[in-house]
């Protein structure tokens, strides 16, 4: 049972950049092949925190956040449902006057790229926020921030993409990835053969494996972010939260749950193979107690975790190879990729049509790594 | 609501073993008495209709598979503990809540 | 009890999960081999739900076995005895919940305090919850499993209203009606959605359990003779009420009655509790006698990890004789396992009467077929999921608009299943009603995936645990 397929571009990997690109790409006419080994949005895209901010991110990062913030302001059109995205501001927390310094330094570079901070002052949070624990110190506030149901936007932009006639197949495991000088070839399972002239490596976890078969080295190595949700408790916490420094963040969904991340869980690089760690999520408890005392009642129904590529620099591979033309990669987003999905959807899509896109893009270069 | 002219109203009837100690508890805020040995359930419903509210509809809920597998008969203590009502004895002194402190019963 | 952990230095760790008919068995034949077994069950005492004792607080004004448990009363009561008998020779952890299991290791909450458990060794045996289905006025106060209304009587001495209608399938219908009257309760009617000719049907396989087949007709003779409603066929219901439980109606046949009740309890045969079986990486397959995935195991009860043995209706539903043989049998294949020679004649007595179980099984489903049409067919606007109250229309509107097939897509999207009770209740409902709109096969669809922790755990003990290890871990540093 084989299939012989062409399309302008293929995709390797379902997950939030891969729909994202097929649904650009699909409006800018080109036709979109894309295999996923499991379903849409199974892995990082759907089990990650569901923060949806530009808060806190390198510099080098902020363009393209907010070439995304503008497109998550047009979701429901976009995609056709609002995916539950919230608009309700991300609050990142100092515990000492080490921390705030920090996050005054980070409004005065974030200003510069427009995107406007609130710092506030110890008794200024507290009164903002009487639910908050008497440890902290102070924190920024970035008013149009927000979080969104990860589970919804990946399932979204995967139907979206399809709708615009994207052929997507689910339950497809990429075996070889080859170019012949003109164009991609793309061998599968299910008997499955696709030649494309644009390849597109959004392979999350997967990408430098991928990578490798392009003679690019890429250091790249999966992480499990714990999580876990607790059962619905009356509304009290309006933004999303964070930490400098990272490794914790919760925030309260409109149904009352608290959705928590912080540690590792464990696993392989293999779909259903990771495991959220009793112990990482024990002293993620704690921190949400001294950050929100309510929780101290609140009963956990589930934790799970996902597989999510991590890089040395924290900082994705995105943008053309340094070794095959038409080849493009977008991978490795170290556990903040969500927020930025929908801009590198397009700049994906940039790359192929035009052969270059507006927002900078140097800092994810796939050769750094190499230099 | 929970709370407002229950005074006569009970699901559960007892047939044996009515022969022990008693325990004294409040349920939101008035005196009750229940018999040593009865889960919080038993003890509320046997003087209530209902052991909590559900988070999205507000409608009652009196519990469901009395095993401890459905999830549907948490309470809460007045100080905000939760408690499984089927699987957790009554002890005197408990002070229960039917629906949630600061949920939305408007 | 809450700190066996010194106690608990052998190399090799035997954890049993369930002290009901299954685990207690296992214990018994690894006691007797010498073997030191842990017992972690959920309850206050041993017995598991079938056997379940009332509690201890009852102190001496408890009713007597036979007043409990009936014709049943002689192996409840061995049972106990047997357990009392093993106190000494195992490590009892009661009140104690298994609410994760990776990496052989299990994460037990016990009395507020968590509490991790190595093993070497891993029986479960964690029973079954009822198999239940939706109709209208299911959450109402006032509606119960028919496993509920019956441990309401035996573990705390009452019954669930005052004009009761039992609604359902199964063996357990009429024995609870039977108890229920004879405890003096009101029992408006019994409404069996089995048919007596499918009974009949089913009568050569059932009749592999004679007792069983038995009891049941002794059950529905005593109640019609003590003039308890009967009615068999009956196939659809609804329930109305206010604030609680007002009503009942039924359809049979093309008409339609209705009664004034106060208490309904339903169910329709048991379900496995496998979740711990899941987590331990267990393999699973579609049961077709069942319509359950549940987790493979090989004659003897050996699953498909080393080191995991599976016992009881927790593997297959197949009441509680067969739980006390299964137990059995899996703790001799995990001795023989660990190279000790096992009583050979014995163990293929086990197997030869565990083979004839199977008949039964697969007679109990026959002759009471479960009617999943309830779920098939009922309004969109019937909840399904109780936690998240997710409607039936929420499930069949993601298989028409998104094209879902799979059931952890339709809860990841849907929110059913997302709620506290993780699917338990609500799954196989789900299920049915994926399977309908998507044209597949109930197995096409899949099975729920697992998550810790299996039943919800408090922050607060998470916090406690935390601050216990960190003190444990700063205990070796200097104080300055």
């Amino acid at each position: 049972m084989s299939e012989r397929l062409t399309a302008d571009v293929a995709i390797i990997g379902g997950g939030l950049m891969g729909c994202s690109a097929a649904l650009a790409l699909r409006r800018m006419n080109r036709s979109v092949l894309l295999l996923e080994q499991g379903w849409c949005g199974a892995q990082a895209s759907g089990v990650n925190y569901g923060g949806v901010r530009r808060q806190g991110r390198p510099e080098t990062q902020l363009p393209l956040a907010q070439r995304s913030h503008a497109i998550w302001q047009g979701l429901p059109q976009l995609v056709g449902s609002d995916c539950e995205y919230t608009v309700s501001g991300h609050l990142k927390l100092a515990r000492s006057d080490a921390e705030m310094g920090l996050l005054e330094e980070y409004r005065e570079q974030a200003e510069k790229f427009g995107l406007q901070l609130e710092i506030l002052g110890r008794a200024a949070l507290r009164q903002r926020y009487p639910w908050l624990g008497d440890k902290v110190a102070g924190g920024s506030l970035c008013a149009s921030d927000g979080h969104a149901n990860p589970r919804l936007v990946a399932a979204a932009f995967a139907l979206a993409a399809k709708r615009h006639g994207a052929d997507i197949r689910e339950g497809v495991t990429v075996e070889t990835a080859t170019f012949d000088g003109t164009r991609f070839t793309v061998r599968a399972s299910k008997g499955l053969e696709v030649k494309a002239k644009f390849l597109l490596n959004c392979a999350g976890a997967w990408g430098a494996t991928f990578a490798g078969q392009f003679g690019e080295h890429v250091p790249e190595f999966p992480i499990f972010p714990n999580m876990w949700v607790t059962e619905p408790m009356p509304k009290l916490v309006e933004p999303n939260v964070g930490i400098v420094g990272g490794g914790f963040y919760v925030r309260q969904v409109a149904r009352g749950n608290f959705v928590l991340g912080g540690g590792r869980g464990t696993g392989q690089l293999a779909i259903a193979s990771a495991r959220p760690a009793s112990a990482s999520m024990f002293a993620s408890m704690k921190m949400a107690c001294e950050f929100i005392p309510a929780l101290q009642n609140a009963l956990v129904i589930r934790s799970w975790t996902g597989v999510e590529g991590m890089l040395p620099d924290h900082q994705p591979v995105l943008g053309a190879s340094a070794t095959t033309p038409g080849l493009l990669h977008a991978f490795g987003f170290s556990g903040a990729g969500f927020q930025l999905a929908p801009a590198v959807g397009e700049v994906l899509a940039d790359l192929v049509v035009h052969g270059v896109t507006a927002t900078p893009i140097q800092a994810f270069r796939i050769d750094r790594f190499s230099e | 609501m929970p709370g407002i002219g229950k005074q006569t109203m009970t699901l559960f009837t007892r047939v044996a073993e009515t022969q022990r100690e008693p325990i004294v508890f409040s349920l939101d805020g008035r005196a009750a008495t229940a018999l040593a040995g009865d889960t919080i359930l038993t003890a509320v419903l046997t003087q209530a209709d209902s052991l909590r509210l559900s988070e999205f509809s507000r409608r009652p809920r009196a519990g469901f598979c009395l095993i401890g597998a459905c999830q549907d008969c948490w309470m809460h203590t007045e100080d905000g503990q939760p408690v499984r009502a089927c699987s957790t004895e009554i002890q005197n002194g408990m002070r229960l809540l039917s629906s949630v402190p600061g949920g939305v019963d408007e | 009890m809450n700190e066996p952990q010194s106690e608990l230095q052998s190399e090799s760790r035997i954890v049993i999960v369930g002290a009901g008919p299954a685990g207690v068995r296992a214990a018994e034949i690894l006691v007797a081999a010498g073997l030191r077994p842990v017992i972690v069950d959920e309850n206050q005492r041993a017995g598991g739900q079938i056997y379940r004792q009332p509690p201890a607080a009852f102190g001496g004004s408890v009713r007597s076995k036979k007043q409990l448990y009936g014709f049943e009363s002689a192996k409840a009561d061995a049972l106990h005895r047997t357990f009392d008998k093993l106190r000494s020779h195992i490590d009892y952890l009661p009140e104690t919940l298994v609410w994760n299991c990776d990496g052989q290791q299990l994460d037990l909450l016990g009395r507020g305090q968590h509490q991790s458990l190595p093993y070497s060794h891993l029986m479960l045996c964690t029973g079954a919850i009822d198999r239940i289905l939706p109709f209208p006025g299911w959450l109402l106060p006032g509606v119960y499993t028919l496993g509920a209304a019956q441990v309401a009587l035996k573990a705390q001495g009452c019954v669930i209203g005052s004009r009761i209608v039992l609604v359902g399938s199964g063996p357990l219908l009429y024995l609870l009606a039977y108890q229920y009257a004879k405890a003096g309760a009101k029992i408006a009617a019994v409404l069996d959605t089995a048919s007596f000719s499918g009974k009949l049907r089913a009568t050569f396989d059932l009749a592999k359990q004679p007792l069983t087949l038995g009891k049941g007709l002794y059950f529905l003779a005593w109640l019609r003779c003590h003039g308890v409603k009967v009615v068999e066929g009956v196939q659809k219901i609804a329930v109305a009420g206010e604030q609680k439980v007002q009503a009942i109606s039924w359809h049979k046949d093309g008409s339609e009655e209705t009664i004034e009740c106060d208490a309904v309890a339903s169910g329709f045969g048991l379900r496995s509790e496998t979740q711990l079986a899941d987590l331990a990486g267990c393999a699973f397959e579609f049961n077709q006698i069942n319509q359950q995935w549940l987790p493979q195991r090989d004659f003897a009860g050996r699953s498909s990890v080393k080191g995991v043995y599976l016992a009881g209706d927790g593997a297959g539903i197949a009441g509680a004789d067969a739980a006390e043989m299964a137990g059995k049998r899996a703790a001799l294949a995990l001795l023989e396992d660990l190279g000790k020679v096992i009583d050979v004649r014995e163990s293929r007595r086990l197997d030869r009467a565990l083979q004839r179980v199977q008949g039964f099984r697969r007679g109990l489903e026959c002759a009471f077929p479960v009617p999943v049409e309830w779920a098939r067919e009922c309004a969109d606007d019937e909840i399904i999921c109780r936690c998240e109250e997710i409607t039936a229309g929420e499930l069949r509107h993601s298989v028409s608009h998104v094209g879902t097939v799979e059931i952890n897509r339709l809860k990841a999207l849907t929110r059913v299943g997302m709620g506290r009770c993780q699917g338990r209740v609500c799954s196989a409902a789900a299920a049915e009603i994926l399977a309908c709109s998507a044209g597949k096969s109930l197995a096409e669809v899949g099975r729920l995936r697992g998550q810790p922790p299996v039943k919800p755990f408090p922050v607060a003990v998470g916090v406690a645990a935390h601050v216990v290890e960190s003190v444990a871990e700063n205990a070796g540093e200097e104080a300055s």
